[in-house]
């Protein structure tokens, strides 16, 4: 059990950070908040949606997988800043489990999207937003698989390229075409063929149909099973992946 | 308390379309004795870090063997660093954390229950004068307790052996003799101190033992006193003109006081003799006597940049 008692100490740690500096959960959430105050209005009538809620159910679920696509694949930032301070090497020195190091800090990050989450939800709740508590989880689950997977992978990229001259523009090159291909803004149900089958390889197609498919309260779709299967594989590949980057020679 | 036998690292680096590689130590052997403070002294880039960094498993040696408190480097890495401390060159600190919130986990870093973690801190924080700072930031410690601070995680643990790299490095003179005191208390604490440095001074007023580094080799090896006494005698420095200087260097070269004479590029030379107290009245007159302009003299007691110097070629100072 020394894994999760270390675990629980650096998430400790980074969550105690976090509290000190609370202002960038929100700066985190304002962007989406802004989605959903100033985009979302638009969709009743574009989507040819029969009521606000209904236009919602589409939008918010997106909204949320996007949030934890790119909270996670910023995280990176804060680790080149702590490689810097020669806090990694202290850690690396002592006999602490390199998974817990990464662990530790991607838990952080969960926790902080899942407050975020939940302030969106809740004012999504003011437009008339419906959506039955355990199809709500199932949601928060998958979008919890997202953010682990993305920030781990931003953690590893960060402790390979240590600089965030080259983390920002890589992050940026691999999320705009992430995010365009996942259906997030607009569903892929409005795309040509050749674009849904590009975007059938892109494991966020993928969970945000599942998301969506729990927000329209259909948890017997296949596609939330799939979703979630996909991600947790994903995001289980990723933490490995990361954490054998913090075990290897870090300068 | 550390051996090691041929411990070596090289890098690739790439320089426009080739890949070379760079030997950033070629081969090791250190004998690192229980209780001393033994001091790796060379320029920036002589690959003192890089073999620091090797023995405190942060990076994988290329090939050699090292052991280290008993334990085997490369077999057992996880087992040195339970028995190791080490203190990096760059800081080690969190800019948000106090003091105290780092010592407690760093304690529990090394897997030491939270009651006895806070008390080690505790202990640390007043061993090191730090109380008084304990619970502010570390971004409004000066860099004498950053300093301090860092040495202070680094033995948390109570470890047999501590690295130390470029601990004084940045310090001001009063901050650096303070610490060549506490690291002075590591060596009465029991333990054994392994420090690089590239300061003549520390590594001669610090250091039990010396090894000295250049191009990633060991050059030499000895107690500061040893290595001096080795470049048997004095050394005379005469400041010439430069046109004076090769026929003073033909004067005085066959004289039989001067072990060793080397010309000063500048102009001048500098001699090694036996005793420079009766060498400099023969020097002084062989020079008037052939008519040559003396514009100094200067005795030197042997320093270990003559070691160095005698050794690699060139001066400490400049390299």
């Amino acid at each position: 059990m020394k894994l999760a008692r270390d675990t629980w100490l650096i998430f400790q740690r980074q969550f105690q950070l976090l509290l000190r500096n609370p202002v960038w959960v929100f700066v985190g959430v304002f962007q989406p908040v802004m989605y959903l105050l100033l985009f979302a209005p638009l969709l009743k009538p574009a989507l040819n949606a029969p009521t606000q809620a209904e236009a919602y159910k589409i939008f918010v679920p997106g909204l949320l997988v996007l949030l934890a696509i790119f909270g996670g694949l910023f995280q990176g930032f804060g680790l080149i800043a702590e490689l810097r301070a020669g806090v990694i090497e202290r850690s690396r020195v002592t006999p602490v489990s390199r998974l817990a190091l990464l662990l530790g800090r991607s838990l952080r990050d969960v926790v902080s999207l899942m407050v975020q989450a939940v302030i969106i939800t809740l004012l999504a709740l003011l437009f008339d937003l419906r959506v039955s508590l355990v199809d709500l989880l199932l949601a928060y689950l998958m979008l919890a698989l997202i953010a682990l997977m993305t920030s781990a992978i931003s953690y590893g990229i960060a402790l390979k390229v240590k600089s965030e001259d080259a983390l920002a523009p890589l992050m940026n090159t691999v999320a705009q075409p992430v995010l365009l291909l996942s259906g997030i803004l607009l569903p892929l149900t409005f795309a040509p063929g050749w674009l849904q089958g590009i975007a059938e390889w892109n494991p966020f197609a993928w969970a945000v149909d599942g998301t969506r498919a729990l927000f329209v309260g259909d948890l017997g779709d296949d596609k939330v099973w799939q979703g979630l299967g996909i991600i947790a594989v994903l995001a289980a590949a990723g933490v490995i992946w990361a954490a054998r980057q913090f075990a290897r020679s870090v300068r | 308390m550390i051996e090691t036998r041929g411990l070596r690292k090289s890098y690739r680096s790439r320089d426009g379309r080739q890949t070379k590689t760079v030997d950033a130590v070629r081969g090791v052997d250190l004998n690192v004795t229980e209780g001393e403070i033994f001091g790796f002294l060379g320029p920036n880039g002589a690959g003192k870090t890089t073999t620091l960094r090797m023995l405190a498993t942060l990076i994988e040696p290329d090939g050699g063997e090292a052991t280290i408190a008993g334990a085997d480097l490369r077999r057992d890495p996880a087992e040195v660093r339970r028995r190791i401390g080490y203190v990096a060159q760059g800081g080690s600190t969190w800019d948000e954390s106090t003091a105290r919130e780092e010592l407690v986990l760093h304690a529990r870093m090394y897997r030491i229950g939270k009651a006895e973690a806070r008390r080690r801190a505790a202990r640390a924080l007043d061993a090191f004068q730090l109380t008084e700072y304990a619970d502010r930031k570390c971004k409004t410690y000066s860099g004498g307790q950053r300093r301090r601070l860092e040495i202070a995680l680094g033995i948390i643990h109570e470890p047999m052996v501590v690295f130390l790299d470029e601990p004084t490095t940045g310090l001001d003179p009063q901050s650096r003799a303070h610490m060549w005191d506490e690291i002075r208390r590591l060596r009465t604490d029991g333990m054994t101190v392994f420090i690089t440095t590239h300061y003549l001074e520390e590594a001669d007023a610090l250091c039990d033992r010396i090894a000295i580094m250049d191009h990633g080799e060991v050059v030499t090896e000895g107690t500061p006193t040893d290595l001096k006494r080795e470049i048997s005698g004095d050394v005379v420095l005469v400041g010439l003109d430069a046109g004076a200087t090769p026929q003073a260097a033909q004067l005085l070269d066959g004289e039989p006081y001067v072990n060793k004479l080397e010309t000063v590029e500048e102009g001048g030379l500098r001699l090694y003799v036996d005793e420079g107290a009766t060498a400099i009245p023969q020097i002084l007159r062989r020079v008037d006597t052939a008519g040559l302009g003396l514009n100094s003299i200067e005795l030197h007691r042997p320093s270990l940049d003559d070691v160095f110097l005698t050794k690699t070629g060139r001066s400490l100072r400049e390299s």
